[in-house]
């Protein structure tokens, strides 16, 4: 079996986001925990299915990553989109987004 | 423009109530998301990649400058400073929270606008051609017609939960902005010999993975029976339409597989009986919805013609914008001025904050207040005396909106794509920034002349692909994007729908094949001749052979 996290969308905001190892969600797909097997895979499905019962995520599902250059990736472009940002503006990746700087203000066309 | 009554008022406020309590009953866990997302989509709100997406419904793709500013504040305090002008004339938000959408439904309610019909199988917001009201041609003003169908179809109980979503399309005008052939229905006006108002009626048309052009039901129905027969259409498509299959369910299926002729028959029998007992328009009403759209006091300077001439002729960057985005309007002394939403390189229909509020005050001060979105997800000023045409220009240039590229290569529709959307197969939006990168000498783009090039990310054709001149559609190729190319289409008044040119490019090879079919139709047109011209004249094999080296 290939290596999976768990994604899903955050209820409140919709927000990207990956089940952690201490069972918490993590913005960031570094933050989440690994499954190298189905039986684990299915033990963090079944405890993020809860998450959506009780309001957290909405729609958690497993997602296929791998390794690379000591990073975890998603193995499929959408998903790598969605951990990343949109491919076209990094000032709105979760790494460069910084509302509270107004660098929202800079980009006008998404050049 | 279409002011509000207290009726209307009071149904949006309403509405953002209820969805305000529909959220709170989500959040609190009274509603389960099965339960919660047919009334989060019936509000505008979506789940798309990254986040939730609101969609607001700009009808008939008319906007006031206070509107417009009202957009760019929700821009800034709700979303990222951004929003996306769509081909359904709409503006999309691409980051809101849940949590904050019913203070921005709000928000928009208090500038008389909504996210009303942009979502679910109900009839979508109505959309029209940009230059209504003021096109040198036009036999009336379609957003007369475009409100009343807007006011008719809001929570109609009986078209609510149609078999699929319904876009219906006005024009006024012969000159096709509004693509009226390829939605579910178009109407254009027109006059008998008698000099009567009436609409011709296309019913059938689409995009999506059936694209159809739709088939003239009727060549002239009298202005009076416009409601009745919209019902008769709606009716017949009601029952009839494939429920059982969402790929078949849109009224083009239905036209297509019962033929126009047997559709419309069908149409007329249920017409016949519901035309003297369904709601017609009271003549009153059609007069006070027209009021509002009453041609406003121009007051042109006499010299208005003269002091932009002195103005093209001082200023060869403002000639080439006058040349190519300025469009005759129908009053003396003034102009319609198309604001490009595609700088070269940038994101197609995306408008910041800061050039929202730039429009904004441009509209306040040299447009009566007036903007319009366009379906090719560019904005307009409707109402500009030709002696302030230099000044709005000058605005627009320390904006950025000022390319002067409107109908040219790079002036391209593109979806949101796999970027943002949960639907979408491949990225439209980096490929039309590289298009348009690679075409960025306007010289030659001028050379080349008209070509519409549309992109859609999925088959769903949110770009319009199939009525590109060009079109492309990006698709997933065993977890590759890759991108079939189509020539031939039109979404204007000669509508067509393009043909597959050949086995579909990976990414990094579209560009280079979106030159080669430039180049190929330099080579072979003649004098006049648009690239479209030369595709129905030659056909595909100059095409092919530039692209493929075979016939």
């Amino acid at each position: 079996m290939s290596q999976q996290v768990i994604s899903a969308n955050r209820l409140g905001d919709g927000v990207v986001v990956y089940l952690a190892a201490d069972n918490s969600w993590s913005e960031f797909i570094a933050g989440s925990v690994i499954a190298l097997d189905e039986p684990t895979a299915d033990g963090l499905l079944a405890h993020a299915k809860q998450a959506e019962q009780d309001r957290v995520v909405i729609d958690p599902y497993l997602i296929d990553v791998a390794e690379v250059d000591g990073e975890v990736r998603p193995t499929k472009y959408r998903e790598f989109i969605r951990a990343t940002g949109p491919s076209i503006r990094s000032d709105l990746s979760k790494q460069n987004w910084a509302p509270e700087t107004g660098a929202h203000d800079s980009g006008t066309q998404g050049k | 423009m279409y002011i509000y009554d207290e009726i209307d008022q009071t149904m949006v406020d309403q509405r953002v109530n209820q969805f305000r309590d529909q959220v709170r009953r989500r959040i609190a866990g009274e509603l389960s998301e099965d339960e919660f997302k047919p009334l989060r989509l019936m509000n505008g709100v979506y789940l798309q990649l990254h986040a939730y997406m609101l969609r607001v419904a700009i009808p008939y793709g008319t906007l006031s400058a206070e509107q417009m500013r009202k957009l760019a504040w929700i821009a800034r305090k709700y979303d990222r400073g951004y929003g996306h002008f769509t081909t359904r004339q709409n503006l999309q938000f691409n980051w809101p929270k849940l949590e904050e959408l019913p203070d921005l439904l709000a928000e928009l309610a208090s500038v008389q606008m909504h996210a009303l019909q942009t979502s679910g199988n109900c009839i979508r917001n109505v959309t029209a051609d940009q230059y209504a009201g003021v096109g040198a041609d036009e036999v009336i003003d379609p957003r007369i017609h475009a409100e009343i169908i807007r006011q008719w179809s809001t929570l109609h109980p009986e078209f609510t939960f149609l078999p699929r979503k319904f876009k219906i399309a006005v024009t006024g005008d012969q000159s096709d902005r509004a693509a009226v052939k390829v939605h579910d229905i178009g109407l254009i006006a027109k006059r008998d010999a008698a000099g009567e108002l009436g609409f011709e009626v296309i019913v059938g048309g689409g995009l999506g993975r059936t694209p159809m052009v739709g088939p003239s039901i009727r060549d002239f129905l009298p202005e009076k029976h416009l409601l009745s027969y919209l019902e008769a259409v709606l009716r017949v498509y009601n029952q009839l339409g494939r429920r059982d299959n969402m790929y078949k369910a849109r009224i083009k299926i239905l036209v297509h597989e019962t033929g126009a002729e047997k559709f419309t028959e069908m149409v007329e029998r249920e017409w016949e009986q519901i035309r003297d007992t369904a709601v017609e328009l009271p003549a009153g009403e059609r007069e006070r919805v027209a009021a509002f759209f009453n041609p406003p006091l121009y007051d042109a300077a006499g010299d208005a013609a003269e002091t932009l001439t002195r103005d093209i002729a001082g200023d060869v960057d403002f000639a080439h914008w006058v040349d190519t985005n300025v469009a005759p309007h129908k009053a003396d002394g003034y102009a319609i001025a198309n604001i490009s939403l595609k700088p070269i390189g940038g994101v197609p229909g995306d408008a910041s904050a800061e050039q929202m509020d730039a429009v904004a005050a441009l509209a306040e001060r040299f447009s009566l207040s007036e903007i319009r979105v366009t379906h090719e997800q560019n904005l307009v000023l409707p109402h500009v005396r030709q002696d302030e045409l230099y000044a709005v220009w000058q605005t627009l240039k320390s904006y950025d909106l000022h390319t002067p590229n409107l109908g040219l290569v790079s002036d391209m529709i593109a979806c949101p794509g796999m970027d943002y959307c949960a639907l979408a197969n491949a990225r439209s939006i980096p490929l039309a920034q590289e298009i348009s990168e690679r075409f960025a000498d306007l010289d030659r783009q001028h050379d080349i002349g008209e070509l519409k090039l549309k992109i859609s990310g999925c088959i769903n054709a949110c770009g319009h692909h199939h009525v590109g001149h060009i079109g492309i559609l990006g698709v997933d190729r065993k977890g590759e994007e890759y991108y079939q190319i189509t020539l031939g289409g039109s979404g204007a008044e000669d509508a067509s729908v393009g043909e597959i040119v050949g086995p579909a490019f990976p990414y990094d090879k579209v560009v280079n094949a979106i030159e080669t079919l430039t180049d190929a139709y330099l080579a072979v047109r003649a004098d006049g001749e648009r690239f479209l011209d030369t595709y129905r004249r030659l056909g595909a094999d100059p095409f092919k052979e530039a692209l493929y080296g075979v016939n």
